[in-house]
Order: C-alpha cells, then structure tokens, then sequence
C-alpha cells in the first residue's frame, strides 16, 4: 500500500527548541498516507503544527524522528532543494514564493526547471514564453502583456496567482498550499481558490491545503483533515464531508480535543 | 594648479578607473546580485596583483599570469563561500576572515623566492618585463600602446561574458538565490552552492583586476587593496545614481557600474587639484559611500513619512 502512495508520513516527530524554556513539541507523532489524486484540506488552531507538517514534508527542516515518503520514495534525509523536484509549494506570504527583482517570465522559467540540472543554455527560449503567455492570460490578470515586468511589482494576488502557476507549471507530484489565501483580501482570495480549485481539478494533482476558512474546507477536496498539538486528531472522507456544516465540524473538533477551535484568522462562516 | 595639470591626469584617471571598474563588477555580483556584503575583497585584489607580480618577475607570460590570478581569486571566494555557508558564520564576518587571512598568503606569495619567504612589495618595471598588459607609463599618449584601449575591450569582453552567463538557467539561477532563497530552493537550487559559486565569481574578476592594476602601477604590494570594497562600492552606487533610471538591461547596468568606477576617479583626480590632501581622502570617499547608502532608507522614512501626514490631512 505504503509503495503506490503518494505522500506517506509516519511517525512524524518534531520538537523546536528542544532543552530550552521555549521547548516546542510542534509535531507529535503523525501519520498520513495520500493517494494520487487526493485534495486534502487542512484545519486547526494555532500553533496546531499544519505549517509545520507542511515544512515537514518539504525538508525546511530535519525532523527529530519518522519518516516522510514521496511517491514511494524515502525522501527523509533529502535536503529541501532535493525535494523540490517533487513539490510544488504557495506560501501564506506572497513575498515568499517569487523572485521580486526577477521578471515574471524569468520567474516562471525558474519554475519550469524545477529539479532539473541548470545548465548554461540560455534561461528562457522563445517556445516558452508562448506556454508562459497562454498560461497568464488564463489567468484573466492581464499579466501575459506584462512578463517582462518585475514581479514585485505585482498585488499580493497576482503575485499568488502567479506562484500557484509556478506551482503547477512542471507537475508536482504534491503540491503543497499553506494558507496561501490568508494575506489577501477576500475577493481576491475567492479568486486564487478558484484558480486552485481549476488547476488541481485539470492536472488530477495531490495536494495539502492549509486553510483557516471553514467554508472553504469543507467545500474543496475530497478529505478534510483537523490537526491539534502536533497531531490529527480528526480525518474525514469525501462522504462525511459533503454531508457536514461549519458547526457540525466545530462541534467535532471539540469532542476530538476537548477544547473549542481557536484561530486569530479563522472565519467561521461568511 | 593650472588647469593643463588637471588635464594631464585625467587619462590616468580613466585608466585606473576602467581597472578598478573590473573590480566593481566583482562587488556588484555579491552586494547587488547575491545580496552579501563580500569584505573579502579588500585581500583578494592584493592577491591578485601578488600572483600576477611574481609570476611575471619569474618570466610567466602576463596573460597567463592574469588568469592564474583569477583562479587564485576563486579559490579566496572559495573559502569565504564555505565559511559563510558550511561553517554558518555571517557573510561579513566570513569575509573579513578570509581578507585578514589574505594578508599572510599575500606576503608569503609576494615572498616566493626570497630569503625571508615573505615580501611586503614586488616591484616590476616596465622597462624590465615589457610584454606587461597594461602600464601607466602609456597612459598620456595618445597611440596604440595606451593602455586605456586594452582595458576598454577586456571590460567590453567581461560585461558580454557576465550578461550572458547571469542570463543562463545556472546563472538564472544564482541571480534567484540572491534575490529570494526560500524561493530559490522551493524551484530546487542549492542556495549554499549558489553562493559560493558567487563568491568565487566575484573574487576572480577582482583578483583579475588586482593584476592588472600591479602592471598598471607597477608594482604589487600586501596594502594595494585597503578599503578596495568602499572603491567599489562607490563605483557601484555612482553608477546607479546617475545611470539607473535610463539603464535598464543587465549588460548596461554593469557598464554603468564601470562608468561609476571612472566617474569616481575622475572626482577623486578633480578634488585633488583643487587642494584635497591625499591622506584625506579615504576619508571623504567612505562619508560619501556612507551618504549615499542611506539614501534608499532615508527615502523610504520619508514615503513612509509623508503617507502618514498625507492621511491626517486627507
Ligand atoms: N522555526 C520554528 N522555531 C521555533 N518554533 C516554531 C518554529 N516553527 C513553528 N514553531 C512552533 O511550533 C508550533 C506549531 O507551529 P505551526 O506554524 O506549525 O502552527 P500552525 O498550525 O501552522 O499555526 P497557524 O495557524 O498559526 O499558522 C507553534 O507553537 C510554533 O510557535
Ligand atoms: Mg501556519
């Protein structure tokens, strides 16, 4: 079973700070297999470890114990940039999944050699920027008459929009999505959920979705999973999920931690 | 003080401005590019000028000896690069490291051959070793031999090589981990590598431009490179100022920055004429280096400034 999975967590173990007075067990003992295809989305208080499982599985880090395979592979020892040729990653921050001082076509031409050998061809061809300017205007952002501007000069959205493309440019086999809505103003979060939503829904891509938006986690994907000091604690399928409300889950969460769900940027309906 | 006599020094000027020019582009890939404030240099140009002096005192052809010049300089980079990024230490300190390192490999190279193994300063005239690239001795003349022409095309020839290597996928690359390093390894580049790759970069073009500047001036000596990275910050910074908003494409940015480096000599050459002490001016370049460094942040204290006046009133 383990060898056909996409992503397989076991045993994850992470503690930061460890023997300090800031001890932080930030991950304790979790265990989540997905199979190709599956969209799950993530929920949980905060400080509940979802970014952390996150960077977990991306190598920001070692972890203490466990493992982490992708694609059947053991990739837990593999530093981040090793793993890179198998995720694609959107960050809650928009600064953080883009080059600012780089163009946008150079930015997707980066994204394009994802885990490949850099070599001294030239950065950027010219079939290329044909794929990069049908993929923007897909966007509706306008930004395929703009590619050679700077990317920091983009709106936070355009700039996820942008890193969501980078994303998914060369297939992941996990795509990795941290609360990547979270920094933008609603409209334009429900713009860059959709975009999500389109993008796995056409490649049939694996994906983790970190979401502080109830609504949204229970409407997308097909799993729903809730984390709580360092683990999860509760795992729903497709079937439990489609028939749920925001309250039901709320009330779930409570009998699976014995606390209510506290989260500063969590909406609860709207 | 004559206004012929400032004339006369301007070619020099020029000259020593297209050398430390080179130098500049090497500070560019690290401060603008890479994003490290690289004080290594201030030892790797001397090293430069050391391996180039006495490779050609010991009869080495002066191209040769420029491009071993280089490659001593990429290992100096080298080791800044393992410092900083294996070792963990920050980048400034990792490169005052390896610069005061640089000073006892200097005196040693300088020393090959010697008795005592170590030597302060290597002459080497023109007069004596007169296949030397470039030799100030021409400087005022106007004819072939006037070293202003030869540095012009190798400054021609490096800005090409630079364009078109930061323009590759691996240069790409590299230009990303300066920029954004979460982002660059999220895309699958080693940042560490990426680094000391810079730093090797950088620290061969100015150790290139320590040997020229040892033929040039004819000599090398241990001290040649005090305060280098001011020079060449400087240079930089000149350059952007004043050529910034109407160079756009990398290749004219780092022309820019040679022109700065001239500019800065030709200042320097202008203040000198009218009285400075010579002594004083390191002192007026750092005040000047200093000022225009703050300017971005003084810019945005102002923006930030003005925004909230700007709502108050509004
Ligand atoms: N690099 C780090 N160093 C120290 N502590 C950390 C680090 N990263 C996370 N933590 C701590 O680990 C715990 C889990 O953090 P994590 O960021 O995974 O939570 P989260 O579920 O993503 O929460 P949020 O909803 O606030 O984003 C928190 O207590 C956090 O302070
Ligand atoms: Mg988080």
């Amino acid at each position: 079973m383990a060898e056909s999975a996409m992503l397989d967590l076991r045993d994850l173990r992470k503690t930061f700070n460890p023997g300090t007075v800031v001890e932080k067990k930030a991950l304790d003992g979790v265990n989540l297999t997905l199979q190709k295809g599956d969209f799950v989305t993530v929920i949980g208080g905060n400080g509940a470890g979802k970014s952390t499982m996150l960077n977990a599985v991306a190598g920001t880090f070692p972890i203490d114990t466990g493992a982490v395979f992708l694609g059947g592979r053991d990739v837990t020892h593999l530093p981040e940039h090793r793993r890179a040729a198998f995720l694609g990653r959107v960050f809650q921050d928009p600064m953080t999944g883009t080059a600012a001082s780089m163009n946008i076509e150079e930015n997707l031409a980066l994204a394009l050699r994802r885990g490949q050998r850099r070599s001294l061809r030239w950065g950027i061809t010219q079939k290329e920027r044909g794929i990069y300017r049908e993929k923007l205007s897909s966007l509706n952002l306008g930004l395929e008459d703009r590619m050679g501007s700077k990317v920091g000069l983009l709106s936070g959205g355009q700039r996820q929009a942008l890193t969501l493309l980078m994303a998914t440019l060369k297939e992941p086999e996990l795509l990795l999505l941290d609360e990547h809505t979270a920094a933008l103003d609603p409209k334009t979060a429900e713009k860059v959920l959709q975009l999500t939503s389109g993008l796995i829904r056409e490649g049939g891509l694996t994906a983790l979705m970190v979401t502080h938006n109830m609504r949204d986690a229970l409407a997308m994907g097909n799993r729903l999973i809730m984390m709580h000091e360092g683990r999860i604690i509760l795992d729903l399928g497709a079937e439990e999920k489609r028939n749920m409300t925001v309250e039901d889950l709320l009330l779930k969460f409570e009998e699976a931690s014995g606390q209510a769900l506290a989260n500063d940027r969590m909406l609860l309906a709207t | 003080m004559n206004i012929s006599q400032l004339l006369n020094q301007l070619p020099g000027a020029v000259a020593q401005g297209l050398i430390w020019g080179i130098m500049a582009i090497g500070v560019y890939i690290t401060f603008r590019i890479l994003d490290i404030a690289d004080l290594t240099v201030d030892g790797s140009i001397a090293t430069g000028g050391a391996v180039a002096a006495i490779l050609i005192t010991n009869g080495v052809h002066p191209w040769l000896a420029v491009l071993i010049a280089f490659l001593v300089g990429m290992a100096a980079g080298a080791v800044t690069g393992v410092f900083h990024t294996v070792m963990g230490i920050p980048g400034i300190l990792a490169g005052i490291l390896t610069q005061l390192a640089l000073y006892s490999v200097n005196l040693r190279i300088q020393g090959i051959g010697t008795d005592l193994g170590s030597r302060a300063n290597v002459p080497m005239s023109i007069n004596k070793y007169k296949d030397m690239l470039v030799s100030l001795r021409n400087v005022g003349r106007f004819a072939l031999d006037n070293p202003i022409w030869l540095l012009l095309l190798i400054t021609a020839v490096l800005i090409g090589v630079m364009y078109w290597f930061f323009g590759t996928e691996y240069g790409c690359g590299l230009r990303a981990v300066g920029a954004n390093q979460q982002m660059a390894r999220a895309q699958g580049i080693n940042t560490g590598v990426g680094k000391v790759i810079g730093l090797m970069i950088s620290n061969g073009l100015v150790a290139f431009s320590g040997a020229l500047m040892a033929q040039y001036q004819g000599f090398a000596d241990v001290s040649m490179g005090r305060g280098a990275i001011v020079i060449g910050l400087a240079a930089v910074i000149i350059g952007e100022v004043l050529f910034g908003k109407i160079f756009r494409n990398f290749a004219l940015r780092l022309l820019a920055v040679s022109f700065g480096a001239i500019i800065y000599y030709l200042v320097i050459q202008v203040v000198l004429w009218l009285g400075l002490n010579t002594d004083d001016l390191k002192l007026l370049t750092a005040l000047v280096v200093a000022l225009f460094l703050a300017m971005p942040f003084w810019k945005t204290q102002i923006a930030a400034w003005r925004l909230k006046g700007g709502r108050q009133h509004g």
